[in-house]
């Protein structure tokens, strides 16, 4: 039992560490704050593309969007900064994680939005477009906001899976919480700051987790 | 040589191709193992904890919702690196296979715990009493008249759950499981060419590319019609 406080809850390393991890925890919420708005505008702009007329643009939308559904964000990420500078293309590891989650989250936040348009009725298009709204109008005015409210919790527990995508770019070398967590650990041969980081990620995604199960609990009625 | 040629010689060599072809061959085994591991113990215990808290014993619940949403919270890395770099010094040394085995079938089967339990209490409770009024026990109840209508609500979200839960197998690479993404950026070092990291996309695509298809058939095949 001591050996466990010792390993994984020692408060004096913990202390020593803590610097370190909220400076990555700045790092990590940097990078949310760059990659959801991106996401979620991308997501929307896969979403209206899928309602296009033309039929080769839908399908080629849906083969990039399934590529992206298929790879692990990982093998994206490492893809994107390992690949790209054998093009000649040198990213910084920030704008590495940037670009891969991106992608990613745009093709599941796609499909949310995609569900979510798919819920708001015809007719309401056709109201809209009769009232004298332009095309552009119709969707930012009446059906984007009314797709929005369908599927907000799956807008929600998708971006809990964002921010926790975000300790992947600790493998890329970005400085986030999780990579400076490891470096303490790795530093002090003691897993406490990996549990501060833990502790940290629970302290901003349970609330939003239990929140989420709430709302799940309502399945199909 | 044309751009076009130097992009193929760097991105898809045949040389490089063939050479590191069976270890990511390889790789891909080791994946589906592990996928398969995940899957089964995964969606069995996250079964079983549905079923325990369909028992609704106030502890034992208190004890599966706060360790589910530990699961849910926390970054599955987080966890890999907690249990694969903390157990060892409390005298528990895991293979790096097993570590990734466990870590993602608890992460599996807390998201299919939650999709199962709210499966279980969309059925309504007339369905329950009127199984215990022709005479089956709580638990033959919840066996033969809640879960089968259960489950089939639970399908597309637990499939689109499962699928994302599997491609974390990726993860296996930072401690060190031989599967296809670690083969391929061993080779990638090796050969110094950006070939293998392709091929290791491929392999990935190949795999789940099908199993991606086979999600969304199954998303609008059981998609709850609302009345």
């Amino acid at each position: 039992m001591d050996a466990i406080l010792q390993q994984f809850f020692n408060l004096d390393i913990m202390r020593q560490a803590a610097p370190l991890v909220l400076r990555g925890l700045g790092m990590t919420l940097l990078v949310c704050a760059a990659v959801i708005p991106l996401g979620l505008t991308g997501g929307l702009l896969v979403a209206l593309g899928s309602r296009l007329h033309s039929k080769v643009l839908r399908t080629l939308l849906a083969g990039f969007i399934d590529v992206l559904r298929a790879l692990p964000p990982l093998v994206l990420l490492i893809a994107i900064s390992a690949g790209l500078p054998f093009a000649g293309i040198r990213l910084s590891p920030f704008a590495c994680v940037c670009l891969a989650l991106f992608l990613n989250s745009s093709a599941y936040y796609g499909e949310v939005y995609r569900a979510g348009l798919d819920s708001v009725s015809h007719g309401q298009w056709e109201a809209a477009r009769s009232t004298g709204l332009g095309a552009l109008q119709t969707l930012a005015y009446v059906m984007v906001p009314q797709a929005v409210r369908n599927v907000l919790p799956d807008l929600v527990s998708n971006t809990v899976e964002v921010v926790k995508l975000t300790s992947l770019a600790s493998v890329v070398a970005l400085p986030e919480m999780l990579y400076s967590a490891d470096m303490a650990r790795s530093v002090t041969f003691n897993s406490s700051p990996i549990v501060l980081a833990a502790l940290i990620y629970l302290a901003l995604l349970w609330p939003v987790v239990r929140l989420m199960s709430r709302l799940e609990h309502r399945l199909g009625t | 040589m044309t751009g076009g040629q130097l992009f193929l010689e760097t991105f898809f060599n045949p040389v490089v191709m063939a050479r590191y072809l069976p270890d990511i061959l390889k790789g891909m085994v080791v994946t589906i193992q592990i996928a398969a591991c995940v899957i089964v113990t995964g969606i069995a215990a996250g079964l079983g904890l549905a079923v325990l808290r369909s028992l609704r014993l106030k502890a034992v619940n208190f004890v599966i919702i706060v360790c589910v949403d530990m699961a849910r919270a926390l970054p599955p890395l987080v966890i890999v690196l907690l249990v694969y770099f903390g157990l060892p010094n409390i005298g528990l040394t895991l293979p790096s296979f097993v570590v990734l085995w466990l870590v993602l079938s608890l992460v599996l089967a807390a998201f299919a715990e939650e999709v199962f339990w709210a499966g279980i209490l969309s059925v309504r409770k007339g369905q329950w009493e009127a199984g215990r009024c022709t005479g089956l026990s709580d638990f033959q109840t919840l066996r033969w008249i809640v879960l089968p209508q259960a489950i089939r609500l639970t399908v597309p979200p637990l499939t689109n759950r499962t699928i994302a839960i599997t491609k974390n197998t990726a993860l296996g690479t930072v401690i060190g499981v031989p599967e296809i993404l670690n083969q391929a950026t061993t080779a990638q070092s090796f050969s110094g060419s950006a070939t293998p990291l392709m091929m290791g996309a491929l392999a990935y695509l190949v795999l789940f590319v099908p199993v991606v298809m086979v999600g969304r058939y199954i998303e609008t095949r059981f998609a709850w019609r609302r009345a």
